[in-house]
């Protein structure tokens, strides 16, 4: 009943002694995560809360057979963390660290084609099974199990659409926040396929923001393959050309990357978009209601 | 990061790129002394300010004696100068770059940029140089030649001669202008470009390549590896609100409406400004706090949203995930009694501590409008400046 995240997912955190990655560890694992090992160089044997620390990803996935890692390493930092977790193996990489240079993403992506590894971000709040798994810095109980999938460039914004579908009672089978930078790992195609192939998914929330053209690619893909209800919305629809409004890949650059020729392409491939960010919830409710009539 | 003109000048200099001999100039005196260093008898006065179409608007003169080289720095320096990327208001010039005047044969486009399609650096060349790029883009892509830097062989220089084969230019200048690709590419990534830009680069009428005019934007997440890029910061071209805001991280962008926000999140923050120009009003600022957002954070954000005089009144929007409420509304009181609010304030929580936070804020004693969801935010903050007339 999800994709890439569940019960049986065995967490290794990178960064884990500094100040933000021990909160969250905490909290990911008060949410029920199996948070199995830590990773900061020059600590190991040292322990927090119990979960034992260790110098490398190696040691630690040979120790403690993890398979997905969540890394708050510092910035300048964080694509050496990123390259050695998918060396070592790790099958899933969560990167929340914000502010990675885009040279080091460049790169990073580049090896990390080459490899069986998923990265999740940079720049983003994580991913979220609820009721099994989390993975980020989401507040856990915003999140209802459920059968809608949610894909979003977006940390706060995310949190916002699923509080609205969670009150109307609408639950969500996998949450995944791909990050705001321009070169990020799973892209909005990726997401999308995986929760189509997804038969405990029966449809998807797309949140996306001005700048680059993943919406785009996203609603070419929806138009050719996907037959589920999906939902989108398009921030920034007043945001001014040039001008980076606060993630590095929200922006308007030569008259390409509006919100306006966003939501134009998704609507042409059948996205109900929603224009207010106030009704993403009864958008996805509509729709629902829509698809189970069609159904029938 | 934008930087001038002539400081992108002084680093295609140093990475072996041919630029016009010159130097800048802040005083018409200063002017006059480097045209008298440079041979003449063509001498180009160039306003140095982070927008471009210069030429346009008068900032860009050609001079064929010193004296018309001090004449055309008097009318330039201290001009409000115009442009398309300025906004009506302009900008004022405070300094010049005075250099040699090319003898133009042709005028190409060529630049380094990051395409995120495909997450590779993307090498764009032109014949229609000095041209706006974005509109040959958008008209005619056709005339846009692209060559992507692949992950492991790089650039190579088959790529660069096929690039000038396509813009025309003579067999003579091949080897030339396949070293200016190189070195244009090897600047773009040791010093952490997002654009390497020089258009025009000028074909001379003796042969060789010049690089006319050059624009650089540095990538902010990387300014950590080259501390020396500070130095080229012009605090008189940056909006001293956008300044003052990244000395407390937070990530604020003025804008032309009269509804301050403040929002936890980027995407929360953009989605708060679409939803007031959907309830008719108009944001004032973009304002991210983060998440991380302390009581003296919050008190910062509100000393910068009233610190523009445009703004008649201010919403706070805020999902407290890990963020609690009641810490952000202890903010919001502590910061609305410090700095005597006059202005309607409008507030919307929600989240870990939500009741604590709606508790404080009815406490205060403060005229705080508090609301549940984000449509009713905006519909109280667009009714609220509707009746609260100038301040």
């Amino acid at each position: 009943m999800s994709v890439l995240v569940d019960k049986s997912t065995r967490l290794l955190v990178q960064g884990i002694t500094g100040q933000a990655g021990a909160f969250h560890t905490r909290q990911c694992r008060e949410y029920g995560t199996q948070v199995v090992a830590g990773v900061t160089p020059g600590k190991a044997g040292e322990k927090l809360d119990g979960i034992p620390i260790f110098d490398t990803v190696a040691e630690a996935v040979a120790a403690t057979s993890a398979n997905t890692t969540m890394i708050y390493v510092p910035a300048p930092f964080a694509a050496d963390a990123i390259l050695e977790a998918a060396e070592a193996g790790v099958s899933l990489i969560l990167a929340i660290t914000e502010g990675i240079p885009v040279r080091d993403m460049i790169e990073v992506k580049n090896y990390l084609k080459m490899t069986r590894t998923v990265l999740i971000g940079p720049n983003c709040p994580g991913i979220i099974t609820p009721g099994q798994c989390k993975i980020g810095i989401m507040p856990g109980y915003i999140h209802k199990p459920g059968r809608v999938g949610l894909i979003s460039r977006s940390g706060t914004l995310t949190y916002e659409a699923v509080h609205q579908l969670s009150r109307l009672g609408i639950g969500q089978s996998t949450c995944i926040g791909i990050g705001g930078d321009p070169v990020h790992g799973l892209s909005f195609v990726d997401a999308l396929r995986l929760f189509n192939e997804d038969p405990d998914t029966d449809a998807i929330v797309l949140i996306g923001e001005i700048g680059g053209s993943g919406e785009e690619m996203a609603a070419e893909y929806i138009g050719a393959e996907i037959d589920k209800p999906v939902v989108g919305f398009v921030g920034g629809q007043t945001a001014p050309p040039g001008k980076r409004m606060g993630h590095a890949g929200a922006i308007i650059s030569g008259g390409s990357g509006k919100a306006a020729d966003k939501i134009l392409a998704l609507e042409k491939a059948g996205v109900h978009v929603a224009m207010s960010p106030a009704t993403i919830g009864d958008t996805m409710a509509r729709a629902l209601k829509e698809w189970v009539a069609s159904a029938r | 990061m934008k930087i001038h003109e002539y400081q992108a000048k002084t680093l295609l200099r140093a990475f072996q790129l041919p630029v016009p001999r010159g130097d800048s100039a802040v005083t018409v005196e200063e002017a006059s002394k480097v045209a008298a260093s440079l041979p003449g008898p063509v001498w180009v006065v160039k306003a140095q300010i982070h927008a471009g179409g210069r030429g346009k608007g008068g900032g860009v003169k050609i001079a064929r004696s010193t004296d018309e080289v001090r004449k055309h720095a008097g009318a330039i320096l201290g001009m409000q100068l115009v442009t398309p990327q300025t906004g009506p208001s302009g900008k004022a010039v405070k300094r010049l770059l005075v250099e040699e005047g090319a003898n133009i044969a042709s005028e190409m486009y060529l630049a380094v940029t990051l395409d995120r399609t495909v997450s590779q650096l993307v090498v764009m060349a032109s014949a229609a140089g000095g041209m706006d790029i974005e509109e040959v883009a958008a008209h005619s892509p056709e005339k846009l030649f692209k060559e992507w830097v692949h992950p492991s062989i790089h650039l190579r220089d088959f790529q660069s001669r096929r690039l000038a084969r396509r813009l025309g230019l003579p067999g003579t200048a091949l080897r030339q202008f396949t070293e200016i690709t190189r070195d244009l590419l090897r600047l773009y990534e040791e010093c952490d470009c997002t654009l390497a830009e020089i258009n025009p680069l000028v074909l001379t009428k003796e042969g060789s390549l010049v690089a006319l005019d050059a624009k650089l934007d540095f990538d902010d997440n990387a300014l950590f590896r080259h501390p020396k890029f500070q130095e080229l910061r012009d605090p008189n071209e940056e909006d001293p609100a956008e300044t003052q805001a990244r000395k407390f991280d937070l990530s604020y962008i003025s804008l032309d409406g009269n509804i301050g926000c403040m929002v936890n999140g980027a995407g929360l923050a953009m989605a708060t400004m679409d939803i007031i120009k959907l309830a008719g009003g108009s944001p004032a600022n973009f304002l991210d706090v983060g998440g991380g957002a302390t009581e003296d954070k919050v008190r910062e954000a509100f000393k910068i949203i009233l610190g523009d005089p445009k703004v008649r009144a201010i919403l706070v929007n805020i999902f407290g995930g890990i963020m609690k409420c009641d810490i952000i509304a202890a903010g919001v009181v502590a910061a609305a009694r410090e700095l005597q609010l006059k202005v309607p304030l409008v507030v919307r929580l929600e989240g870990t501590n939500v009741e604590q936070g709606k508790k404080l804020l009815a406490e205060s004693g403060l005229r705080i409008i508090t609301v549940a969801g984000m449509q009713e935010a905006a519909q109280k903050v667009v009714e609220a400046t509707e009746g609260a007339g100038s301040r």
